[in-house]
């Protein structure tokens, strides 16, 4: 489904990823990890097609089709979704009109017809129901005066209204008590399916408890170092990260 | 002191008025007229170097020749229809050039409910007690200068205890087919105990000649008399407004003004004041700018709280693109009279044409001590972070930029009593973006 070769991107100037290759394929889930500055963060949102980081290698196929060369609303009608580590709160913008808006632009993307009124509704309310999203908060304005946990629940909740082909999850963990952490995972795991997939990345192990991954592949220094399966997340729990930037620095000095 | 600096409007009128000007029963009002004369005289048209009109240079406009009395044009229907408020049922008033036209009218025959052109409410009572009698104390020229020449407008009374089932829409068409110069005046009464919405929508025709259009309008809100009162203003590139509109609440009253301006008219200034005659009045002024190309829009408010008890809340949104202007001076006074005043007041601007230019001025004034006022104001461009989730989800930028307008002017519009015109300005918003 998603193809990353080579990719290097920087922002300002400040080279961030230096030739990251990833291939996923439809009903994976890859975790990455890292540490910080390692460039997680990045790798989402040069996915997703935010402007302040620039693309200067490499190339990024959606089934076939080369995603860099998107507009950010193209890439997310194409199936694109990225669950954003700090969501933005927009006061006046309801939740419920956003996500009419949104669902109703990628159908016409799709050739499809804007969606009934009350197909729309009941498709918020079995979604709301799924991911556990109180319905006294998607009535409201888009974000606003929501906790972070609430926020990253709003999220999973577009995810859910949106049903991209590939969700990238960036830091949805950082921030969410043991509780929240548990119903977004949840909401994750309902919605995991063999035609869509997942990249979730995390700073902590703790998230992989809930949504067991396929693969975790650790990113340092802007490239995977390490892939495997999910003991490797074990692993990098017990022996930090400073065991991956010794043996990688290592490797590098021979 | 007279310090014009082209002065060709000016010399016009005082060529054509001195020892000369409109005449009519009862001779009251003619000697109102000559002491206004004279005060337009004394002051000429304002300059740059008035503080009220530091940022609102009328000289290109009263530097040009006008005729002051319309011929009659030829209203298109389409015109009126045009500037029908879609799903809004409402008692329909139409001023062409300034001029009442009883035939469009359908405001007649409602019970309680007074429309006529304002020469024929000279004899009423409550014209001798109400006009000129506020908004002639203002030391604002135009308002002189109408004071002296008006020969038309509208008259409006809500009779006692009257609570009128539909909103009265008035709309102002400059239809002329040469330059124009008109002086409209109206006084709208709205007795004891009365209720009504009124609307007034300011468009042009299409083909319309330059026009400058001087609107003075006088309001009164008397005991527990509750009043909504909504500005539309869609004129064209042809058409130029100085409006003036002087409220005058008495006790336990309620005044709401909404005024709303959109891409079209190339100039714009709204003198905007509310009197709060009495205690436990209550008064809100809402504002929502939007405008574009080379348009200029000046709205200058005055809330002054004369007595204790009271409660102003004002917010005034603008919208540049473009090259575009806008102005906001939001005065409040508070008398010393007026202890226990509650006064709010609001200015959010969003710059979206790089070229464009807003000019803001908050201006508290107060002489009680035990008062609550509040001010703010704030000056900003398009949130890139808020843009780029929309689009992120699928919304075009374009879709999201309006989401964004919607939601910076969503304070103001929420705050509209009537939904059918909410939705209406909503839908104007939109259709005045330029996006993409």
């Amino acid at each position: 489904m998603l193809s990353i070769r080579n990719l290097h991107a920087s922002v300002e100037d400040k080279a961030i990823l230096k030739g990251l290759d990833l291939e996923v394929k439809a009903g994976e889930v890859h975790a990455i990890m890292g540490p910080n500055g390692s460039g997680k963060s990045t790798l989402g949102n040069v996915l997703a097609g935010r402007e302040s980081y620039e693309v200067t290698e490499g190339e990024v196929l959606l089934d076939g089709k080369d995603l860099l060369d998107l507009a950010p609303e193209d890439r997310a009608r194409e199936g694109v979704f990225l669950a954003f580590q700090y969501p933005v709160e927009i006061p006046g913008v309801s939740n419920i009109n956003f996500l009419k808006t949104a669902l109703n632009e990628i159908r016409e993307y799709k050739g499809l017809p804007p969606m009934e009124a009350r197909d729309f509704l009941n498709r918020v309310k079995e979604k709301q129901k799924l991911v556990e999203f109180d319905a006294k908060l998607a009535n409201r304005s888009l974000n606003e005066g929501f906790s972070g946990g609430e926020k990253k629940r709003n999220e999973i909740f577009q995810l859910a209204m949106l049903d991209p082909k590939l969700a990238i999850l960036d830091e949805t963990d950082s921030g969410l008590d043991i509780d929240a952490l548990r119903i977004v995972a949840r909401g994750v795991n309902q919605l995991r399916s063999k035609d869509n997939a997942f990249i979730v990345i995390t700073h902590y192990q703790r998230l992989l408890e809930y949504i067991v991954p396929d693969f975790v592949h650790v990113l340092y220094n802007g490239r995977i170092v390490r892939s495997g399966t999910k003991e490797l997340a074990l692993e990098l729990e017990e022996k930090g990260y400073d065991w991956i930037k010794e043996t990688v620095d290592a490797e590098g000095a021979v | 002191m007279i310090t014009q600096v082209s002065d060709s409007l000016y010399t016009q009128l005082v060529k054509t008025y001195e020892g000369n000007l409109p005449t009519s029963e009862p001779h009251s009002l003619d000697e109102i007229r000559r002491q206004a004369f004279d005060r337009f005289k004394s002051q000429g048209f304002p300059t740059v170097k008035r503080e009220d009109w530091k940022y609102t240079n009328v000289q290109p406009l009263v530097g040009r020749g006008y005729a002051f009395e319309a011929e009659p044009a030829a209203l298109d229907e389409a015109t009126i229809e045009a500037a029908a408020i879609p799903g809004l049922d409402a008692y329909r008033v139409v001023l062409v050039d300034g001029i009442y036209r009883a035939d469009l009218s359908t405001a007649k025959d409602v019970p309680g409910l007074s429309v006529m052109p304002i020469t024929e409410a000279f004899e009423r009572l409550c014209f001798a007690k109400y006009f000129s009698e506020y908004a002639d104390k203002t030391d604002n020229p135009f308002v002189a200068l109408n004071t002296a020449l008006f020969t038309q407008g509208l008259f409006i009374e809500v009779g006692k205890n009257q609570q009128l089932d539909k909103p009265i829409h008035i709309i102002h068409v400059a239809v002329t087919d040469r330059p124009l110069f008109t002086q409209v005046r109206n006084l709208y009464v709205m007795s004891t105990f009365a209720e009504a919405e009124i609307i007034e929508s300011f468009v042009t025709q299409t083909g319309a000649d330059h026009n400058l259009n001087n609107v003075v309008s006088e309001l009164v809100v008397r005991e527990n008399a509750k009043l909504q009162h909504y500005y539309l203003q869609l004129g064209s590139a042809q058409s130029h407004y100085l409006t003036h509109t002087e409220i005058y609440q008495e006790k336990h009253s309620l005044y709401n003004h909404y005024n709303c301006t959109f891409p079209g008219a190339t100039f714009v200034r709204n003198n905007i004041n509310v009197r709060l005659g009495d205690s436990e009045v209550e008064s809100h002024l809402y504002g929502v700018t939007l405008t574009a190309e080379n348009q200029f829009v000046d709205n200058h408010t005055i809330v002054d709280h004369l007595k204790p008890h009271c409660e102003s809340y004002e917010w005034y949104k603008n919208i540049t693109q473009d090259t575009s202007t806008a102005v906001f001076n939001g005065k409040i006074f508070v008398r010393q009279d007026a202890q226990k005043t509650n006064a709010f007041q609001q200015n959010n601007n969003m710059l979206i044409g790089e070229k464009s230019a807003v000019y803001t001025k908050p201006q508290l004034e107060i002489f009680a001590d035990d008062v609550k006022c509040s001010h703010g104001c704030t000056i900003g461009q398009f949130d890139n972070e808020a843009l780029f989730y929309l689009r992120a989800r699928g919304i075009s930028e374009a879709q999201a930029r309006v989401l964004l307008v919607h939601a910076f002017a969503f304070d103001v519009t929420s705050r509209f009593a009537n939904t059918t015109v909410r939705a209406y300005v909503e839908h104007l918003v939109e259709k005045g973006l330029k996006v993409g």
